[in-house]
């Protein structure tokens, strides 16, 4: 018996719009830029809504409609939710009808899609909690396995987690961890109650998310019974296949003429053609199948890049300056206690906001490669660094303003 | 030892063009001759100067206070108008009239003349002209009159002033010797205003970098930070840009100095400019750099700025690169083509290169990381991969006619 286990990730982040000096003690907005450029926020909800979420999750809806036994799980960023609220209320709407099938699971996650857990184990237990409220609101519903942002994950992230209540989390499975083990088994943490793991399949995974368009690729052109075959011959050296990847992979990162939207349709029939294929939600294949043994990350891994660490964050003084200043407003922040500051200050901990002035590929000369709305990892640092630079001196204004606490 | 009487009208930083660097430059150059300069200013400004003695003429020590406001570049028609002359709190004073103010001048010239001990009268340019004749009419000593511009630069075809034209004639008539910049100015005195070929001499202008410049840098650099624009000052370059993100920048971050080494036929608009703008106390003119100064000036600055208009390539910002100082290109540039970890911004967009100026002053990860990863982007550049190009095209070219 194989099962497929789908997660796709949905999120968009509240990215800041140009912010100059100039606009240091003026500009209160952050994150409404009007532009035509791909820092316009609401654009970008409207352009990848159009290509990737009313089509994929109409063929996902087709899909479970007429395959009973098809399953798939989402995790959605409470920032992209609100987001969805404001700009593409449709979109909501659809997202909803799929949830509303009982076929499709919602993981748990930060709601502002943060490296919070790196920085403040408090923010990050706020967030989450956030993040279920936002979920029990938008889709009356309870997630029960978790999942951190970027898959970043480590020994002690399922010790929280557990603690926090879940019964499973999901983490990417590199080749350096496991060896000569098969990530297509359920795996548990060491030092817990035995908090089950689900490793991503990223040969798998990255054959839809990356190489489905690629001309070059032995493979291509991938159809939907090739991919199914492969699957079924998993049947005999594994139990569950995890395939985690972003949402937008579908008709955003390849586009509808690849024939992505043909292949997703066709997908779910293929594999169940064999008897031995089925589909599980994270929280079935953790309920359904023992765990083989223990995985252990001593370090943080991440599902990014070759590298599979925390290099696109983290990897360069700039990033490292820009974290290391928003957790360090963090407690002045709250001493406001004025939500729409708090509110802003979460907004800018999104990954995104970090990955955007990641160096790695940049020096290669091949910016294409590399998605960014600025021009470049640098203009995204200036624009963090100076909207940094306005919150706190209006954090520094609201707490001057504030009456003092006696302690009598 | 010889002692001069020198009348100026400007000095820096309190200068509106290039007749106040030359004053300074001259006078610096005099004390290294042992030559004793008595220099004297209308207006009392905040100069800090040891190597001359320098006399205001409206200071209360002698008594003839002027409210005088003269402008070495001023027309008349443009002069009423005018507002861009700052005093040393960067406030802009109007002058009434500017023949008014010669005069008044003339007449402070004349009882300084009186007072101070001196071998020689040495005047720069028209609006001094008043004030040394008076000062010769008292002492009897030689007078020169150094001529940097005359009316005929000043005005152009719109046709001269007439008042102006004679004071100038009228100073060189009454001058013993007078003083050009260059063959080409000397060469209109002569023809327009008369005077005896072997009476008018050239002293052209000079720059001092190595004892001036590069040591004013060094200095500063201990509580300044350094932005540097390298290259002529010609329209194409775009210094009038830098210019103008320089006086944004100061309203963000104070301790600064912006560097310009070049020269060009732009050069005395942008000290104007500067002037203009009220931020030349802000700015080190270093003149046009060559080998081992222009190494130290890269290595001194925190950011290099090249905002040329039009440019079809642009090595300097790789050379920067090479010395590890971080750089600020104009889009408009070939160099923008195949260099990425730099700042871009439209030359046009002085708010934007200002910006981009103070995050770099600002924030030193900013600056490590364009350091690190343009210095790693530069050295991987070199000439042999244009050259394998140049050789596959050959290769092309001979296979062809096989």
């Amino acid at each position: 018996m194989v099962s497929v286990c789908f997660y796709f990730q949905v999120h968009q982040p509240f990215r800041i719009r140009k912010y100059s000096i100039f606009d240091i003690g003026r500009t209160k907005d952050y994150f409404s830029d009007n532009s035509e450029t791909d820092l316009n926020n609401k654009r970008i909800i409207e352009k990848v809504s159009q290509k990737c979420y009313l089509p994929a999750n109409a063929v996902l809806l087709d899909a479970l409609k007429n395959n009973p036994k098809f399953k798939v799980s989402f995790s959605f960023s409470g920032v992209v939710l609100e987001q969805f609220e404001k700009f593409a209320p449709q979109v909501l709407e659809s997202f909803r009808k799929l949830v509303d099938t009982g076929r499709v699971e919602v993981l748990s996650e930060t709601y502002h899609h943060s490296l919070a857990y790196l920085f403040s184990k408090g923010e990050f237990r706020e967030q989450v909690k956030l993040h279920e409220e936002k979920i029990k609101d938008v889709f009356g519903v309870k997630p029960k396995v978790f999942r951190n942002t970027e898959l970043i994950y480590q020994d002690s992230l399922a010790r929280e987690v557990e603690a926090l209540g879940y019964k499973g989390v999901l983490s990417e499975g590199p080749d350096f961890l496991l060896g000569w083990r098969s990530p297509n088994f359920v795996y548990r943490a060491p030092k817990t109650n035995g908090l089950k793991i689900l490793l991503k399949n990223y040969r798998l995974s990255d054959d839809i998310a990356f190489r489905f368009s690629e001309k070059s690729w032995k493979e291509w052109p991938l159809d939907a019974a090739k991919f199914a075959s492969w699957i079924s011959a998993v049947n005999g050296c594994g139990q569950v296949v995890n395939l985690f990847m972003d949402y937008e992979t579908f008709g955003e990162h390849q586009w509808e003429d690849t024939g992505i939207f043909e292949f997703l349709k066709h997908l779910p029939s293929e594999i169940l053609k064999h008897p031995d294929n089925d589909f599980k939600t994270p929280s079935e294949a953790i309920e359904s199948y023992e765990d083989v043994g223990e995985f252990s990350s001593p370090n943080f891994i991440s599902w990014a890049d070759v590298e599979r660490d925390l290099s696109a964050w983290l990897g360069n003084d700039m990033q490292k300056a820009a974290i290391q200043r928003i957790y360090s407003l963090g407690h002045n922040v709250k001493k406001t206690n004025n939500p729409e500051l708090i509110e802003k200050w979460r907004k800018l901990q999104t990954s995104d906001h970090f990955y955007y002035m990641c160096t790695k590929w940049f020096s290669d000369g091949d910016v294409h490669k590399y998605f960014n709305p600025y021009e470049s990892p640098y203009e995204a640092f200036i624009s963090y660094m100076n909207v940094l630079h306005d919150l706190e001196l209006e954090v520094k204004e609201k707490l001057s303003h504030a009456p003092e606490i006696s302690h009598f | 030892m010889v002692r001069v009487l020198m009348f100026g009208w400007e000095f820096p930083p309190y200068n509106s063009g290039g007749l106040g660097t030359a004053c300074e430059g001259l006078t610096r150059g005099l004390s290294h001759s042992n030559v004793d300069v008595v220099f004297v200013l209308p207006k009392k400004v905040d100069l800090d100067v040891d190597y001359i003695k320098v006399i205001f003429g409206d200071c209360e020590s002698n008594h003839y206070v002027v409210n005088s406001l003269l402008e070495a570049y001023s027309t008349l028609n443009s002069y009423e108008g005018r507002l861009f002359f700052n005093d040393e709190k960067g406030r802009k004073i109007y002058g009434r009239n500017l023949l008014e103010e010669v005069e008044r001048y003339a007449e402070i010239a004349r009882e300084i003349a009186k007072k101070e001990n001196f071998d020689i009268i040495h005047a720069h340019d028209w609006l001094t002209a008043k004030a040394a004749m008076a000062a010769k009419a008292v002492s009897g000593k030689h007078f020169i009159l150094h001529i940097h511009a005359t009316e005929f630069d000043r005005s152009f075809e719109g046709g001269i002033n007439k008042e102006i034209y004679k004071i100038e004639k009228k100073g060189m008539e009454a001058a013993d010797l007078v003083l050009a910049v260059s063959n080409y100015t000397r060469k209109k005195i002569i023809k327009h205003y008369g005077i005896p070929s072997e009476k008018v001499r050239v002293v052209h202008n000079a720059i001092d970098f190595e004892n001036y410049a590069l040591e004013k840098m060094h200095e500063l650099k201990k509580n300044n930070k350094i932005v540097l624009f390298l290259g002529r000052l010609t329209l194409q370059k775009g210094p009038d840009y830098f210019v103008r993100a320089a006086k944004r920048v100061l309203e963000h971050y104070p301790d600064v100095v912006f560097v310009v080494a070049g020269s060009g036929d732009m050069e005395s608009q942008i000290i104007r400019l500067a002037a203009e703008l009220g931020i030349s106390h802000k700015f080190i003119f270093a003149g046009f750099l060559r080998g081992e100064d222009k190494r130290a000036a890269y290595q001194m600055a925190d950011l290099y700025v090249m905002p040329s208009v039009s440019e079809p390539f642009g090595l300097t910002p790789l050379e920067s690169l090479m010395h590890g100082t971080p750089v600020l290109i104009s889009k408009q540039s070939g160099v923008s083509e195949v260099l990425s970890n730099c700042l871009k911004a439209d030359f046009w967009d002085v708010d934007d290169i200002a910006n981009k100026i103070v995050a770099v002053l600002r924030y030193n990860a900013l600056k490590r990381s364009l350091q690190e990863n343009g210095i790693k982007e530069v050295s991987r550049m070199s000439w042999d991969e244009p050259a394998r190009r140049c050789v596959d095209i050959y290769d092309e070219l001979l296979r062809g006619e096989k």
